[in-house]
């Protein structure tokens, strides 16, 4: 009777689960149903919810760029520039900060870890009024250069918050012990920490990697006019702008900007999670 | 496999950092002369870092600051005429203008309504997630972080094209739903985006679709940490689920919660990738919300940097009170060691 029961109520919670996840995971399989489906099944009136002519005409006129007058890997190429290198960029500087923060007791480091929370709080919309007139000075506006050292500056108090807790949790003695044994602090480094803390290098970046990825008001405000330096969130909406919407190729080229990032996301995931949560839970 | 944080390197849970532990003299010895040696090197690894959040965060901070007290606009960008201090000017522009109190109050309210729709639906899915097999629990987490992981810019043309006008599911599906249910023919062809309490609507819709996840995950690893004895005694107690909740996992949680509830605010408070799109970019000006008033005082034509800058200040301080909260809420937590 009572294993009856239990049974019934587990049953009853996996298919919450389960509606839980199709709520959830409906709009993204729309949008790469879409994309799949000739004009005529997009705009018909029975909607199904999987295209029953799957064509890759939406990917076709937005890869070969017809709309925009470029081809879809000029914009990737641009995106993958400006994240990766903006990626190793932060995370180096951010390694850097985390292990002086953690290994290291000195004055202001309360207050240099007061500050990193404060300005991870900076509402980006407002700061793009004074880098916008900046960078148009310095001349790195439509200048992929410009969005590199934005993303990795923003990244920054994020990666090296999350950083920080991953090179406090290398246990000193280990340090202790290679240093009693005759290693310097180089080869300490080398051997030591960076093997250990080689997972957070991996969350952090993939959290740098996410943030460059997607922005969109630094990429929009700074690249106005020469749409041959567009990233791909600028490119995506670009399609979305003009005139007749043609909802095929809008979610053809979004589907090809998402997918690489959830793709990327959900390999590494564990350990991104487990770095987003230790920082939400421990501030 | 579930992501809990207890256990794993992200877990601050460690020996506090560079209080070394008191494993005799000789090794205390030797970090007294190792900090010693190196006084300087921490300063030296912060270095970079300071420079950079330095020119590219808290330069810019200031600069708004400045402009939002001078006449900046575009004969002051082309070096036509000359900046002019103009003192509270812009300030005083700003507050006796209507439409930066409807832009206030669409912020407000947003905040207000999306704020603890997407903590209780974030905190159910959690408490279900707890309640799920390893397995299913992985899938359902998995599911709800692609939702997470979606760009802005995605999750807001796909929200926009569900919700179309013509060919849109959702004017499909109400159209076709009984009237007592709120359906009904009149919803087909239905225009979500073209006034302010449908926009706000679908965008509700779409930023509690984003943001639960992240709730969820981290309620989960909350309640990963409360011992299950404490269920055990209240369940041998009698207490129902409802009770349960209210004596045992919110006491244990409030300090997550809270960390939750102000992250929440400051997000969607500044909601802008979001909005912008789905108001249908710049134009509508009855569906701003206070950053994309902001945005667009400072750079549609012609540009008043000055006044957009004192905009920009105004959201950046009533962000920053919410962030002392979070900030004191973070030290009380330990999170600064």
């Amino acid at each position: 009777m009572r294993l009856r029961s239990r049974t019934l109520r587990r049953a009853g919670l996996n298919a919450l689960g389960v509606l839980v996840a199709l709520v959830t995971l409906f709009p993204i399989l729309w949008m790469v149903s879409t994309a799949f489906k000739p004009a005529r099944e997009i705009y018909s009136l029975t909607p199904h919810p999987l295209p029953a002519h799957p064509t890759l005409g939406n990917f076709r006129s937005v890869i070969d760029g017809k709309v925009i007058g470029l081809p879809y890997w000029n914009f990737l190429k641009n995106s993958l520039f400006v994240t990766l290198v903006s990626v190793v960029a932060s995370t180096l500087i951010a390694l850097l900060a985390a292990i002086a923060v953690a290994r290291f007791r000195f004055r202001f480091r309360t207050s240099y870890l007061i500050m990193l929370l404060i300005v991870q709080m900076l509402p980006q919309q407002a700061m793009v009024i004074a880098l916008f007139l900046d960078f148009r000075s310095l001349g790195l506006l439509d200048n992929l250069i410009g969005l590199i050292l934005v993303y990795t500056a923003f990244s920054l108090p994020v990666t090296i918050w999350m950083l920080h807790n991953f090179v406090a949790a290398v246990p000193r003695e280990m340090e202790e012990a290679a240093a009693i044994d005759g290693a310097g602090p180089m080869r300490i480094f080398w051997r030591i920490m960076l093997p250990l803390v080689a997972p957070g290098l991996v969350a952090t970046s993939v959290f740098a990697f996410i943030f460059a990825w997607n922005e969109f008001i630094f990429a929009l405000t700074f690249l106005g006019t020469d749409s041959a330096k567009f990233t791909l969130p600028i490119y995506v909406t670009y399609f979305y702008g003009r005139g007749t919407v043609n909802w095929g190729a809008i979610m053809a080229a979004s589907t090809l900007f998402t997918i690489p990032v959830m793709t990327f996301f959900l390999i590494v995931q564990r350990r991104m999670t487990t770095g987003l949560v230790a920082g939400a839970v421990k501030g | 496999m579930v992501r809990t944080v207890s256990g794993r390197p992200g877990h601050a849970s460690v020996t506090p950092a560079g209080r070394s532990r008191p494993t005799g003299s000789t090794s205390r010895q030797r970090a007294v002369a190792f900090m010693r040696r190196h006084r300087l090197t921490p300063y030296a690894l912060l270095l970079p870092s300071v420079v950079a959040i330095g020119l590219l965060l808290l330069w810019p901070t200031i600069q708004i600051t400045e402009f939002s007290f001078q006449n900046y606009g575009l004969p002051q960008v082309t070096g036509v005429a000359p900046t002019q201090w103009v003192g509270v000017a812009n300030f005083s522009a700003t507050l006796s203008d209507p439409e930066f109190w409807l832009s206030f109050r669409i912020s407000l309210i947003f905040a207000a309504v999306v704020v603890p729709l997407t903590l209780l639906t974030g905190t159910l899915v959690g408490l279900l997630l707890n309640r799920l097999g390893p397995k299913m629990s992985a899938f359902v987490s998995s599911t709800a972080l692609l939702a997470w992981a979606t760009p802005a810019v995605s999750a807001s043309v796909i929200f926009i094209w569900l919700a179309d006008p013509d060919g849109g599911i959702v004017d499909w599906t109400l159209a076709r739903m009984p009237s007592w249910l709120g359906g009904g023919a009149h919803w087909a062809g239905f225009s979500w985006t073209n006034a302010p309490l449908p926009a706000y609507t679908l965008l509700t819709a779409l930023v509690v679709w984003q943001g639960f996840p992240f709730v969820a995950v981290t309620v989960l690893a909350g309640l990963k940490t409360i011992p299950a004895e404490l269920y055990e005694s209240a369940r041998v107690d009698g207490g129902g689920p409802w009770r349960i909740f209210w004596r045992i996992t919110y006491p244990m949680l409030k300090p997550i919660f809270l960390v939750l509830l102000l992250l929440s605010i400051i997000w969607d408070f500044g909601v802008f990738t979001q909005a912008y799109l789905v108001t249908g970019e710049l134009g509508n000006r009855d569906e701003y919300n206070l950053g994309i008033y902001a945005y667009d005082r400072a750079f549609t034509m012609p540009p008043s940097y000055g006044v957009g800058s004192a905009l920009a200040l105004i959201l950046t301080v009533i962000l920053l009170i919410i962030t002392v909260g979070y900030v004191r809420a973070s030290v009380r937590q330990g999170a600064i060691q």
